[in-house]
């Protein structure tokens, strides 16, 4: 399962504070989207507001429409915790329950809904997303042990497992290699070419090689200076952005000639 | 000119050092003129210890002031003024531990002491435990049962009321002013006096029951007033270094907040939250005053809570020294009273160790 997102119109604020203004973009489902930019510029703030994560934060809102296949996720009477299960998230740093055993992190998304689950589906639904995050070889044989006990590369795979088995339509990754080596990295590359057979996936990263590398179109956000709002400045297919940008400050980004 | 360079006998790098010894000379020293100068006024153990340490930690300090140099000497003033006010602040605790092991451990190990209730000893039989030299008659057992029971219930009544608080401070209410109002009150709670709380308690039960109403489940309630603070703010504690990344994985699986909350908040909180419980339950287990006017005294076993007064280790140790079974020979219950309080100190002990180990026990996992 996979859906697309159209965004339009979309202001962020923090309280006051309009962190990221009036970004329309489209992503493609089945497809990998990246978001490039200089830290701060509002590339995470709008990434959290695809799956209302945002909220956590007290005082975030958001104005405009985000369309996940057509329904809005901001009309009213949406519970945000129908949007999130059905748009999973990848954080920065690997998170994995610190109480559950590798097994129950997997299943953790279904367990802690205290959906009733047999045995065997549960033991099919580890293995496929494990399967799925390229992790099932390495850890097949210490599904009880702890997940924290694994390294931080396969800690990260794990995050993905675990997001991958509540089944989402669309998968967001906020900088998921930046916290890993380069051969962590690779494996989870690799799986993100992987992913986009079934999933939408949308990808904040700071490495532009990593953009180059993994998605099929790159959004260039940026920022005119402290205190002011992120703007959206460039989006088109990575080729594009990458040898032939549309905007001045987007050749000076993915160029090094940036600031 | 590859010529070997060969060690130096007195290196130039240790000129201006003490030798080694020289801490021992200074004690022996010291020891040797304290002695000497107890001998004019009148020897006196505690004095000539004093005295000695006094002595060492002036002779040291000068000897390396005259050749370390500065630094160094100050380095050693230090030094002994750290050391010295740890041996200060130990020295009550093992006085206190020693006194209580020799006083209560003949009282502890008479047969029948931990088996056996108050009940029927009167003066009568104490004076005859003196005369014929026979074991002292009667025990703790009502006391031991009423201390548990009180601090059960007590436990019962705070928990759930110091967890809660604590969850809705750190998880619900964002820091707003209802939040800062109770996080005040809790901490001017810590500091009330626990016989404050007793009296809370009695009039409470005054108004609900009629005056008078003297239970151990008034004592449970006094009691609880005590411990709640400490549960919220050590529970509160554990909550806050809880790291959010996890608060936020569980939200992107599309969990809602309460199952969050109980499912991967609290598990991986729980370690600190048991043993801040278990530490708290150490400090009201020991509370006198609270409890004399809250309980009553008992000399029989009571095991309900809800009717008649009821005993506990503290109120009996007050109970034996100040009101002695018989007026005429206080041993007796004097030996009961030192027995108690080695009991109660073995309790608190349990409990600290009870606290540490609930925390090792629920630590999140690590290993491989």
């Amino acid at each position: 399962m996979s859906k697309r997102i159209d965004v339009s119109d979309l202001h962020v604020y923090y309280g006051d504070f309009l962190a990221v203004e009036d970004v329309n973009i489209t992503l493609d489902a089945k497809s990998v989207t990246a978001f490039i930019g200089p830290s701060g510029c509002g590339k995470s703030t709008f990434l959290r507001t695809l799956n209302r994560m945002h909220e956590v934060i007290p005082g975030a809102r958001v104005e405009g429409k985000v369309l996940l296949d057509g329904d809005n996720l901001y009309s009213d009477g949406v519970d945000p915790v129908t949007v999130r299960s059905q748009i999973g998230m990848v954080f920065q740093r690997p998170n994995p329950f610190p109480t559950m055993s590798i097994r129950d992190n997997v299943l953790a998304g279904v367990k802690l809904n205290s959906r009733r689950i047999s045995k065997s589906d549960a033991d099919a639904l580890v293995e496929s997303s494990l399967s799925s995050a390229n992790l099932w070889n390495e850890v097949k044989d210490r599904l009880d042990k702890p997940g924290s006990g694994l390294s931080g590369g396969q800690q990260q795979r794990l995050c993905i497992a675990r997001a991958i088995a509540v089944s989402p339509d669309v998968i967001l990754m906020d900088e998921p290699c930046s916290a890993l080596d380069p051969i962590s990295t690779l494996a989870i590359e690799d799986l993100i070419n992987e992913l986009k057979d079934q999933y939408t996936v949308v990808i904040v990263t700071h490495n532009m090689q990593q953009a180059a590398r993994v998605s099929d179109k790159t959004a260039f956000f940026n920022i005119a200076g402290t205190g002011k709002p992120g703007k959206l400045i460039e989006f088109a297919e990575t080729a594009t952005i990458f040898n032939n940008p549309g905007e001045k400050s987007t050749e000076d980004y993915v160029s090094g000639r940036f600031g | 000119m590859a010529t070997l360079m060969t060690e130096r006998k007195r290196s130039a790098l240790t000129q201006n050092r003490l030798p080694k010894y020289t801490p021992y000379v200074v004690a022996g020293a010291a020891i040797v003129v304290a002695a000497a100068l107890m001998a004019l006024v009148g020897f006196n153990v505690f004095a000539w210890a004093l005295l000695s340490a006094i002595l060492f930690a002036a002779g040291n300090v000068t000897s390396s002031a005259v050749v370390e140099g500065r630094r160094k000497a100050i380095d050693k003033l230090a030094t002994s003024l750290v050391v010295g006010s740890f041996l200060v602040a130990l020295l009550p605790l093992v006085s206190v531990i020693w006194t209580v092991l020799v006083n209560g451990i003949p009282g502890l190990l008479t047969p029948g002491f931990l088996g056996s209730s108050m009940n029927g000893v009167t003066g009568v039989q104490d004076n005859a435990s003196v005369t014929n030299n026979t074991p002292v008659m009667g025990g703790v057992y009502h006391a031991l049962v009423g201390s548990v029971l009180i601090t059960l219930w007590a436990t019962l009544i705070s928990v759930p009321v110091g967890l809660l608080t604590s969850i809705y401070l750190v998880e619900y209410s964002a820091g707003n002013k209802f939040s800062k109002v109770i996080t005040f009150l809790v901490d001017v709670m810590t500091g009330i006096p626990s016989i404050v709380a007793g009296l809370f308690a009695t009039a409470l039960f005054a108004l609900i029951m009629g005056p008078g109403t003297k239970t151990g489940f008034v004592a449970a309630v006094a009691l609880s007033v005590l411990m709640i603070p400490v549960v919220v703010r050590s529970s509160e504690e554990m909550l806050k270094i809880v790291p959010n990344e996890l608060r936020e994985a569980s939200y992107a699986l599309g969990v809602r907040k309460w199952r969050t909350i109980l499912k991967i908040v609290i598990p991986t909180a729980i370690s600190g939250i048991a043993s801040g419980v278990t530490l708290a339950i150490a400090r009201v287990i020991g509370e006198t005053a609270p409890l004399l006017v809250t309980a009553g005294f008992a000399s029989s076993i009571n095991t309900n809570v809800f009717a008649g007064w009821m005993a506990s280790l503290p109120t009996f140790i007050y109970t034996q020294i100040m009101t002695p079974t018989s007026p005429s020979n206080p041993d007796p219950s004097a030996q009961r009273a030192w027995a108690a309080a080695l009991l109660l100190i073995l309790l608190v002990m349990a409990l600290n160790f009870g606290a540490r180990l609930v925390a090792r026990i629920f630590a999140p996992k690590t290993g491989r």
